[in-house]
């Protein structure tokens, strides 16, 4: 097998002359990659800091996937209808997919799932603050669907363009699948809006309600987003939260009249000046507060969490016994023929 | 119940189909993803796992790929851990093709997998340069012939 060149950056004392032209040599070739816009993948030499950005991202993506289920799952025996139900559950099951692809992208970054695994339960990791709130009614169901889908697709869409190649890749599986989950949360709303009034006014208020949170989701504005320039020199983000989020609002503004319902921001207005869509302020002190743990349901998530990896506990012993013991089976059958 | 039935009881699915096929090496393999980060610091354990019970060893990395359709090769699809191939073949197809997206899968343990070293991309792959002749457009007399 292929021997590889160790190139990480050595202690300053070791730092011969030859490590230090190879690392020189292996930075111009990384530099030279984000010039041409090119991809890197696992195997190529990074920065340090390039590897630890993408971890951190990617791993956060994974555990807001897997969190993300949580609202939605806890509908799946209360839907509506059969139909409801089945759709519930396709999309609650390709959450935990979108978990699973995202989580094998950042391993390859050299970090293990079950460090990953545990970094979450434990409280140590970050996941997107916007499930964090809680989903009382069944409107939420449509609201998350057309609303925090619909900003996560127009925040994944470019990323489908990153610039490590497992990441890009997983975000095109992501996003294939990620269209039906807004379009059902679009017509669960549509239905309650064209339903009794009782139903209307239910849509409204959780049409109000993930109004904020799901702006928020695309990060603080431009000009208190530290990361988000390194990131963009980096090719992994294509463009700014600001221009992101502005071009979230426009498309919402002409898809709530096709609800029949109003977005809870009088201030909502396109700028012709800087061609954007601009709307009122936010709490940036509540998506700080939701961020540091203190949000509605921080606690809830991660203690059902928790739950859930323990009660699979015995799944997993199960599932390696039947592995071992095949293994053994496979072994006698082998000395059999022999 | 399980949606996949129950394990001692295989469900009669494609795993079924390749048992046999493939010899599973025993023993635990370190746990390592498909593509080793050269550079990378080594992966840190977390103190103390957050089960009471003491987890087994973390199951292997398998690559997964899918053949979309007939007449087409399998693609590389992604990779999920499993404890065995049986189950890694399950594990990919509620995984990888949740829409259709296969009509065939193959699963590889990721430690099988040699791959050439992009550090010596130059030496390995031979140069292109000066050997244009190896393509249907360096012969330029032949234009204007027809079914040529």
């Amino acid at each position: 097998m292929a021997q590889h060149t160790t190139l990480s950056p050595p202690a300053e004392s070791s730092l011969d002359a030859d490590a230090a032209g190879l690392l020189a040599d292996a930075q111009a070739e990384f530099d030279r990659m984000m010039a041409e816009d090119s991809r890197i993948e696992p195997r190529d030499w990074m920065p340090g800091a390039y590897r630890k950005t993408l971890l951190r991202q990617i791993s956060q993506h994974a555990h807001s996937e897997i969190i993300g289920m949580q609202p939605e799952a806890n509908w799946i025996s209360r839907a509506p209808s059969l139909k409801r139900k089945a759709v519930l559950m396709a999309k609650v099951q390709d959450e935990a997919g979108h978990g699973l692809y995202l989580y094998s992208a950042a391993e390859t970054l050299g970090q293990s799932r079950d460090t990953m695994m545990a970094d979450l339960i434990e409280g140590k990791a970050r996941y997107s603050s916007i499930f964090n709130y809680p989903a009382p009614t069944w409107a939420d169901m449509g609201a998350i669907g057309w609303m925090v889908d619909g900003a996560a697709i127009c925040n994944q869409v470019p990323l489908c363009r990153a610039s490590y190649g497992p990441y890009g890749r997983a975000m095109v599986r992501v996003c294939k699948e990620e269209s039906f989950h807004q379009r059902q949360g679009f017509e669960i709303l549509l239905e309650l809006s064209n339903g009794s009034p009782e139903q209307k006014a239910m849509a409204q208020d959780a049409v109000n309600r993930w109004y904020a949170p799901a702006l928020m989701m695309f990060g603080p504005p431009d000009d208190d987003s530290p990361n988000s320039k390194q990131s963009m020199a980096w090719n992994i983000k294509r463009f700014s939260n600001d221009e992101l989020r502005s071009r979230f609002v426009g498309m919402m503004v002409e898809q709530v009249k096709v609800i029949g319902l109003t977005l809870p921001d009088d201030e909502i207005r396109f700028d012709e000046d800087t061609r954007t869509w601009q709307h009122g302020p936010l709490d940036w002190g509540e998506f700080q507060e939701v961020l540091a743990g203190r949000g509605p349901c921080n606690a809830q998530r991660l203690e059902r969490r928790r739950q859930a990896h323990e009660d699979g506990a015995w799944v997993r012993e199960a599932a390696s016994a039947y592995a071992a013991k095949q293994r053994t089976k496979q072994m006698d059958e082998m000395d059999q023929v022999a | 119940m399980s949606p996949h039935g129950n394990p001692e009881v295989p469900a009669g699915a494609a795993a079924d189909v390749i048992r046999g096929a493939r010899q599973v090496p025993a023993g635990s393999r370190t746990p390592e993803p498909a593509d080793p980060a050269p550079t990378g610091p080594a992966p840190v354990q977390a103190p103390g796992s957050p089960a009471a019970a003491p987890e087994p060893a973390a199951w292997d990395l398998w690559e997964v790929f899918v053949r979309s359709n007939r007449g087409l090769s399998h693609v590389h699809a992604g990779s999920l851990h499993a404890p065995d191939a049986d189950m890694a073949l399950r594990n990919a197809r509620d995984l990888y093709t949740r829409r259709n997206e296969g009509v065939s899968i193959w699963v590889v343990p990721a430690e099988a997998i040699t791959t050439s070293d992009p550090g010596t991309k130059g030496a390995f792959f031979e140069s292109p340069q000066g050997k244009d002749y190896r393509h249907a457009t360096y012969y330029t007399k032949s234009e204007g012939v027809k079914h040529l």
